[in-house]
């Protein structure tokens, strides 16, 4: 399965994605569990909004970090994303 | 060699588990809650408990578990919620669901609340309310589709035990059938009421595999629909279970009465006043408390675990089974092969192939003031 550079990606209504100041990191909640995440991987999950694309998201951080060719990182970070239920396909 | 002062370093707690009560209108034999719960009356007040969620959220706990007892029983439920949600807190209800009703439940949700964890005792009715000591299964089946039809993430809970162990089948069909996002397969931790009915409780070695196994192929057909948690009966594991993910380093349980516990079964353990919420912020009792540093780190390890390389994984298993089992609460949990104790839990295993034929205990208020009263 190779994720749609074009499907609209949301973030899961069963779990929640959450600033942790004690932390100082994002972390995502859900029953029984958390997961820390690192600054990049709260950059992309933050853009799953619904709206948003695998190629709006490439888009959008390459601008943000002044870079190229984050695609295939971040294609992999939102399929395990999907796999993990954080996110879904909004279509 | 000790170094004079050398402490190990103490982390924040993340997750914070308020029993709100010991009232319940279930009397489930595999109970946690402490054999003697009826002699703890005084319940923290609804003020009380929302500072020590204050603290405790300022201290970096994120999960909160609302637990009892029934909590519902508490009618603050939903002001406590309310609180939590402001604070950040990931907040989920553990319950019975006996007398829940959709309308309360709606209130929870509007309050903040995250998820609802229901718990069935078995997948058929007369056998489900008489391990609950009340009628109850239909109630709690209707409660699992409310849950799950008003947008909670809906998180089943079954306790494994011999009297259910046969029905794993029927326990993971119950919960497709419930469209369970999450299902808690728990075995029977031998703690509390657990520990006083093991021998009618624990199930044999064959039962206990062939029931892994179907919950092994449902877990593999259901990836991606349901998430299964397995919780191993480790008696019949060679090595203990990180208890608590070690001792004060993650779990903080605050009873009832406001006894601040490392763990919601360490009451049992024979020493003495816990540090209760009523006297000390939450902060003073995670960092300062001798009993939260009692077993912190690796110093108080006696042998076997002093000098195993396994300790920094499993912290020498839990503290509460150690007690419980050989009367020493700093012993090697007698689950590791490697304890002088361990044939303490093969009698126990090779007892449940021939139990003997003694009543279950129901949990309840009559049976638990036997314990204290004389």
């Amino acid at each position: 399965m190779s994720l749609d550079p074009d499907t609209p990606l949301r973030f899961s209504p069963l779990h929640r994605l959450q600033w942790e100041e004690a932390q100082q990191r994002y972390v995502i909640l859900y029953p029984e569990g958390l997961v820390e995440l690192n600054a990049t991987s709260a950059e992309i999950l933050k853009r799953c909004d619904g709206k948003h694309t695998l190629k709006t998201i490439v888009e959008e951080l390459e601008r943000k970090y002044e870079t190229e060719g984050l695609t295939d990182d971040i294609r992999e970070f939102l399929e395990i994303a999907l796999e993990n239920g954080w996110i879904q396909t909004a279509d | 060699m000790k170094t004079a002062g050398s402490k190990p370093p103490i982390s924040p707690p993340r997750w914070l588990l308020a029993e709100l009560t010991y009232a319940c209108p279930l009397q489930c034999p595999y109970c946690s809650n402490p054999v003697d719960f009826a002699r703890h009356k005084e319940e923290l007040a609804t003020e009380d408990w929302k500072r020590v969620l204050s603290e405790a959220r300022e201290m970096g706990a994120v999960q909160l578990g609302f637990s009892g007892g029934e909590p519902l029983t508490r009618p603050d439920l939903e002001a406590l919620v309310a609180h939590a949600r402001r604070l950040g807190y990931y907040s989920n209800l553990i319950t019975s669901g006996y007398g829940l009703s959709a309308e309360r439940i709606a209130a929870l949700k509007a309050a903040g609340l995250d998820h609802i964890q229901v718990s069935i005792q078995a997948p058929e009715r007369d056998l489900s309310d008489w391990l609950a000591g009340t009628e109850s299964f239909a109630h709690k089946k209707q409660v699992a589709r409310w849950v799950k039809e008003q947008g909670y993430p809906m998180v089943l809970c079954v306790v494994i035990h011999r009297h259910n162990i046969e029905q794993m089948e029927g326990i993971l069909e119950m919960a497709v059938e419930l469209g369970a996002d999450y299902l808690e397969l728990a075995n029977t931790q031998y703690y509390g009421w657990a520990r006083l009915n093991r021998a009618q409780l624990m199930p044999t070695r064959a039962q206990f595999e062939r029931a892994e196994a179907v919950a092994r192929r449902y877990k593999e057909r259901l990836k991606g629909k349901m998430k299964i948690y397995y919780v191993v009966p480790d008696y019949y594991e060679d090595r203990p279970k990180a208890c608590m993910n070690g001792w004060g380093t993650t779990f903080l349980t605050v009873a009832p009465d406001g006894a601040a516990l490392p763990c919601h079964a360490a009451r049992e353990l024979p020493i003495g006043e816990f540090p209760n919420v009523r006297e000390m912020s939450v902060r003073e009792i995670w960092e300062e408390s001798e009993i939260f540093n009692r077993f912190r780190g690796f110093d108080w390890m006696p042998e076997p675990c002093r000098s195993c390389d396994e300790k920094t994984k499993d912290y020498g298993g839990c503290r509460c089974q150690a007690y419980l089992l050989t009367g020493d609460m700093t012993a090697a949990d007698p689950v590791c092969a490697k304890s002088p104790h361990r044939r303490l839990v093969d009698q126990a295993i090779a007892e449940a192939e021939a139990p003997p034929e003694v009543p279950l205990v129901f949990r309840n208020p009559k049976a638990s003031r036997r314990f204290f009263e004389t």
